[in-house]
Order: C-alpha cells, then structure tokens, then sequence
C-alpha cells in the first residue's frame, strides 16, 4: 500500500501518478495531514504484514514523525525479542535543496536518523539508482527510509530500465577512479563532487576518487577506507609513518593487502553534504576515516557542509558546498 | 513452592499495607473523598450517567454544529439582531483592504510565473477569514497565523512595500530575506512571522487563547471528506473541552461577529475559544501547484459568484448605497497601480549582505559561526566572480 499527503492524485512531485487508478483507493490513498499518523499508520500495516510504503511530503516535515520511526520502527524487532519487526515499511521522503526552499523545504535530515540503531537510510543520486534502490528498500527487511532529492526529480536523466531489477543497499559506488583526494558524497552532492573533480583535473591536475556512499546508513567503510582487509601485521610492526612506509615499499605484501580502497589509497578525504557541518553525517565518516587510515593520511580530512544556521531563503547561492567551495578544499588538501 | 508461598505472603500484606493506608487517607481527607458507590460513576476527572443497554454510538448521532451567517448571497443582513452595525467608513476600509489583498495576490501571483520571486500564495476566496476576524480584535492583540492569512497584516496597516519586499527578499525584508516568500512577520503589528509546517501555531497560541482555524475544503490536493471524518474542526471544539463557534467565512460580518464574541468571551473567562470558519480556497494552492488536476472548473464556480466574500460585501455596500460601479472602477484600478508601483521599487532593491545568513542563529554568534563566516569571507576574496553580485554589503545590519 502506498500512502501520504495527496498521493493519489499523483502527488506533488508526481511521484505516485497514476497509481490510484491503477491499483484503486485501497492501494493507494490519502492520509489527513499528520505524519505522527503516516509514520505510525505505516508501522502497523508493516508489522501487521502488509508491505508499506509511506510518503512523507518534505523531509522538513518528518519531525512529527521522529518518536514512531525512531521509538518505535528502528526499535520493533529487538525490543520483541525478533518476534515482531515492521520491516515491511518503507518511508520515502523528498530532500535537500531545490533553488528556493528556504528553512522548510530545503532540508536533509539524514545525520539525525542515522543515529538510531534499528533503522536503514538510503538516497539515491538519479533515476537509475531510484529505482532499484527504492525496489530493494521495500523488499528489504528492516525499516527503511528512502530520501529523494527533489531537486533530481527534474534534473536528473537516465535510461532506466523498463523491467524489475535492485541494487545493493549499504554499498557505495566509485563513479570515477583517481589517486590524490577521494571526494565522498550522498544525493545531489554527488553531481557536485564530479564538477569539483573536473575542476581539480583542469586547474590542478589533481585526480579524484569520487565516491557516492549511496547508503547512509549502514555505509560501506570497506569502499571508502578498505576496512575488512585491515592489514595488523604491518601496524604491530611499527607505528612510526616512516617506518610503515619504507615497509610498504620493501614488503608489499607483507604490509598491504591489494587492491587498495580510496581513502587508503590516495591519503585525502573531502566529505560534503548540504546538511549543516556539526554533527553532520560527514564527522561519522570523517571519524571512521581517521580511525581506519590514520596512517595513509596525507592531510586533515576536509569537510564541506552546508553551514551551522538554518537553510536561508535568499542566501541558497551562498550556503550550499558549491563546486567552488569544494574545489578550494581539494587545493587545501593537496597543497597541505 | 517456596517462592511461591512467599510471594503470595508479599502480596498478603502489601494489600493489607495498602489498605492500612487507604484507611489513614480517608481519615485524614474524610471530607475531601467519597467513597465509589453503585448510583454514579465516580471515575477520577469524568462525570456521566450510567447505562446498561449496550449501544454504539453513531458519529453522526450528535448532529452537527451550524454555521453561522449574517449576510445572504444578496448582501442582505438576515436576522438584524445580528448586524455588528458597523459605520460606513470602516465597511468600506475593510472592502478596500480585501480587494487590495487580491490585486496584490494577482500581481504577484504572475511575477511568480515570470520567475521574478521564487514562490507565491494567493488567497482567493478566503478574504474575508483573516480581514473579518482582524477588524474584530484589537492591533495589539498577538496573532500566531498560518500561510493564507495575510488579511490580518493588511488590516494592521502592513505596508504593499513591506509585503514584496519579503517576497523579493531584499535588503529591506523585515525577516531578512531568510524566509521563502509569503512568509510575513510584524512585531510592529503583533504579528508572529509565518512558519511553514501547519497548526505548529496552535499550541503557540494557546497563550491568546482564541483559536481560529480555517477549513477551505483542501489540503493541497486532499479535500475535507479525506482529511475529517468526524463533523470537521468544530467538533473538536467540545471534545477538549473547548467553547466553539462555527461561522460562514465568507461572510465578512458573521466572522467578525464571531471573532468579536470569542474575544470578548476569552478576556472575561479565560477559557480558549475555538472558531472554525468554513472558506473554500478558490485558487491553486500555491504557485507550485495546478489544482486542475485533482479538481474540476465546475466546483470552483460555484464559489465564484454571489457566495464570494468580496461580492458578497460589495452587495451590501451598494445595498446601503455606499458604493457605485465608478467608485469600483477607480478603486480597483488604484490598486492595481499601487501595487505595481510598489513593485517596480521592490524589485530594484539590491538582496541584504550574505553575512546575515550567520546572524541570528543565536542571540549572539557563538565562535564557531563567527569562524565560519570568515571562512566564506576568504573564500569569497578569491571566488567572488561565481557568486550573485546583487547582495549589497553597504545595507547590512550590522557592519
């Protein structure tokens, strides 16, 4: 069943045209307008069996919202002992910044779920990725929370298979392979990062890994820092930098395991995302990156965020991490 | 089996120790409690009558609440005990305000669709909601509105400049071009400025305890039947307790009677009154949406005619022989120009300093903000050809 504010007239972003029509009134139907209820109504019909999948209108309304999903959703199967779970729910939710949003349609809560054990958060960068991902949350066990760029549902443009088909939840993708920084992002940001890495290329003669986590939570630390072939050997061995890399050049095997993942390949790290830069998901990842490649690093690891106030109206120009603002930080990186 | 006896032994005399301890409570408070007996129900904060024919209870067997009117489609009062009796002068001033509200919402609706501001929300067909129950209450009265209610700063004498400066977001924006268009606050008229998510107002304004709500038949696409199954907000009213009113909102006299009244009741009880007014919202719902696709022409001109607020107290004013078709003329042509004039100065104002994105955040920049400001700051000294230019550093606030 597939439920929200105005979903079945095709909903606001037209997400849902169609449907009603072709599913009827029981599939497919309006909630009043209380996403406490949409969030809540959703985890019963999962838990119940049914496979839900809720809308909620803008991500800056999904506070409402936040005990059942939070409390309740990510929290079902273990509190029972796994003898209930609403793994059937899916919510999906339109996210970040379209131009002129202002404080409430701009939003990317993303950071604030990802805190909640239990839950599963996923945003796709384009059509392509939409689909079979969104296919793979609703088949997916556990609750999961679906974050559509709004900006995308226009600019974005794929050849999208016309068949059923999904993708992998909880692994990122390397969108374009290089040796100096790897640029991490999530949704739109991704489009960014690539004008960014062009950019470095053509006025620095930098190359970047570009890497779209794809799944916030849980996210793929093996594609961003190669942390499942951790090599300890060479750690015990020494902790000085020097002497760690005079081993890597002398016993290769010994101290590396091929292929090298990003970030320990290339010794830089620049996170963005739009969301405000404390407590950002970027400090999860900026954290884990430290944590795993300590060693390998060349520089700090570059964070390029949305600032710390709430989403400006007339300000938007000024507050995203814009090519620019990226750019910038790759300079800082590589020249540090 | 041990355990057993001893527990049950525990609860022994944890209900002896409880009941010990009802009996020193009811000698202590014999006055106070009374004991539950067999002819009333005597449940804590609840008083009813008992019944023992089993019974569901239809939702619609309480009727509904009627909506009060004063004026007919004619403009003619119906029961004159209800005329709020109201002087020509201020009849007239409150048609102005309504028909100045909706040359603006015309004029600014298309510069929407010219992509010269971002966004816009008209408020056709509710005029009189807001306008009615604003000339009811007092200009120091604090008003906690929602989107479609600018009838109110345009009663309390908000300027035309001071509405598209907001919608231009430009270095005169009271709000400082932080919020999307439409988003008006006053402190100069008691007016909290406009948050998007809906009825977050309400337990704001629990403080003014005067509740009016708007029912204009759609949630974006959702219309009322999808949205209420009970009999709409008014029913509400008496379930938390509430005195309730429900009123025609499109009949400008009957809301501010209400208004009126409600007032007049929450000052001398301070109780809270809830009012719903019924409107029905002629336009789309904002300029992002294209209401024609989940509704047809025919529904919404049934509310274009004689039942519009606006021609409804045209009516009654031409009824009085207080207005002429060329007093309409010219008034509706002044409004026009008056918003246009408007306009052209709005629009040539240059956006405020970029730096006021980092202002008010907190009362005063904590050092992390402050920091993040010179961050821009230097990168703006190098990168400076790839941002607006139009963000005047000369008119900010603070420099």
């Amino acid at each position: 069943v597939i439920f929200g504010e105005d979903v079945g007239f095709g909903g606001v972003f037209r997400c849902t045209l169609g449907l009603q029509d072709k599913y009827g009134k029981d599939r497919v139907f309006n909630t009043p307008l209380c996403e406490q209820g949409i969030a809540g109504f959703g985890i019963g019909a999962a838990a119940a069996g049914s496979t839900a999948i809720a809308e909620i209108q803008f991500a800056d309304y999904i506070f409402p919202a936040f005990d059942q999903l939070v409390n309740e959703a990510a929290k079902y199967r273990y509190r029972s002992g796994n003898t209930f779970n609403c793994g059937n729910l899916t919510v999906r939710s339109t996210w970040g910044a379209v131009g002129h949003g202002g404080l409430y349609h701009s939003q990317c809560p993303e950071a604030y779920f990802a805190h909640t054990p239990g839950l599963k958060i996923v945003v796709p960068r384009g059509a392509l990725k939409a689909k079979g991902l969104l296919l793979s949350c609703i088949q997916d066990r556990d609750p999961c929370i679906f974050f559509e760029p709004k900006i995308l549902y226009r600019g974005a443009v794929d050849d999208v298979p016309l068949k059923e088909y999904t993708l992998p939840l909880g692994k990122a993708d390397i969108l374009l392979e290089g040796d100096a920084v790897t640029l991490v992002g999530w949704g739109t940001q991704v489009h960014v990062l690539l004008e960014a890495a062009q950019l470095a290329q053509k006025e620095l003669g930098v190359s970047c890994e570009v890497i779209d986590l794809v799944t916030i939570l849980p996210w793929d630390r093996e594609t961003v820092c190669n942390v499942s072939n951790n090599s300890p050997a060479a750690s015990r061995l020494s902790t000085n930098v020097a002497v760690y890399k005079l081993l890597l050049l002398l016993a290769p095997r010994l101290t590396t395991p091929t292929p090298q993942q990003s970030v320990k390949k290339t010794g830089r790290a620049l996170i963005a995302h739009e969301a405000p830069l404390t407590a950002g998901f970027g400090s999860e990842v900026a954290s884990v990156i430290q944590e795993e490649c300590f060693l390998h690093l060349e520089s700090p690891i570059q964070r390029v965020t949305g600032f710390d106030t709430p989403f400006p109206h007339i300000f938007e120009p000024f507050y995203l991490p814009d090519k620019w603002r990226c750019f910038d930080a790759i300079k800082k990186s590589v020249n540090y | 089996m041990a355990l057993k006896n001893t527990s049950l032994h525990f609860i022994k005399n944890l209900s002896r120790f409880g009941q010990s301890l009802c009996a020193k409570h009811l000698s202590s408070a014999r006055t106070n409690i009374t004991l539950a007996t067999d002819d009333k129900p005597m449940f804590p904060g609840f008083s009813a009558q008992w019944t023992d024919k089993l019974h569901l209870i239809d939702p619609t067997s309480h009727g509904t609440i009627p909506v009060y009117r004063v004026l007919d489609y004619g403009g003619n009062i119906i029961n004159s005990s209800e005329d709020p009796k109201l002087d020509q002068s201020k009849v007239v001033e409150i048609y102005h305000c309504m028909t100045l509200l909706n040359s603006m919402d015309r004029i600014l609706y298309e510069c929407q669709r010219q992509g010269r501001i971002s966004f816009y929300m008209t408020h056709y067909g509710e005029e009189a909601t807001a306008v009615g129950s604003a000339a009811a209450v007092n200009p120091d009265d604090l008003v906690f509105a929602q989107y479609r209610e600018t009838g109110v700063l345009m009663w309390r004498g908000y300027t035309l400049d001071q509405f598209i400066n907001q919608c231009f977001g430009n270095c005169e924006d009271e709000g400082k071009g932080r919020m999307m268009p439409i988003h008006y606050g006053s402190k100069a008229n008691n007016f909290v400025t406009i948050s998007s998510p809906l009825t977050v107002q309400l337990p704001q304004g629990k403080v003014s305890r005067e509740m009016g709500t708007r029912n204009n038949g759609y949630a974006i696409s959702t219309p009322s039947h999808e949205q209420y199954r009970g009999d709409g907000i008014a029913a509400h009213g008496p379930a938390y307790g509430m005195t309730t009113i429900r009123v025609d909102g499109n009949d400008i006299f009957a809301v501010y009677n209400a208004t009126k009244a409600a007032r007049e009741f929450a000052v001398k009880e301070n109780r809270p009154v809830l009012i719903e007014a019924l409107t029905y919202r002629i336009g789309h719902h904002s300029t992002s949406d294209d209401s024609s696709t989940y509704r047809q022409d025919s529904e919404v001109n049934q509310w274009t005619g004689a039942s519009h607020p606006i021609a409804r107290l045209k009516q009654y004013m031409e009824n009085q022989g207080w207005w002429t078709e060329a007093q309409e003329k010219e008034w509706k042509q002044d409004t026009v120009n008056r918003v246009r004039k408007s306009l052209e100065l709005c629009e040539k104002r240059l956006k405020p300093d970029w730096r006021e994105m980092f202002y008010d955040v907190y009362e005063k920049m904590p050092d992390h903000l402050m920091n993040q400001m010179k961050m821009m700051e230097e990168h703006l000294d190098k990168y400076a050809e790839h941002y607006p230019k139009n963000y005047d550093k000369k008119n900010s606030s603070f420099v």
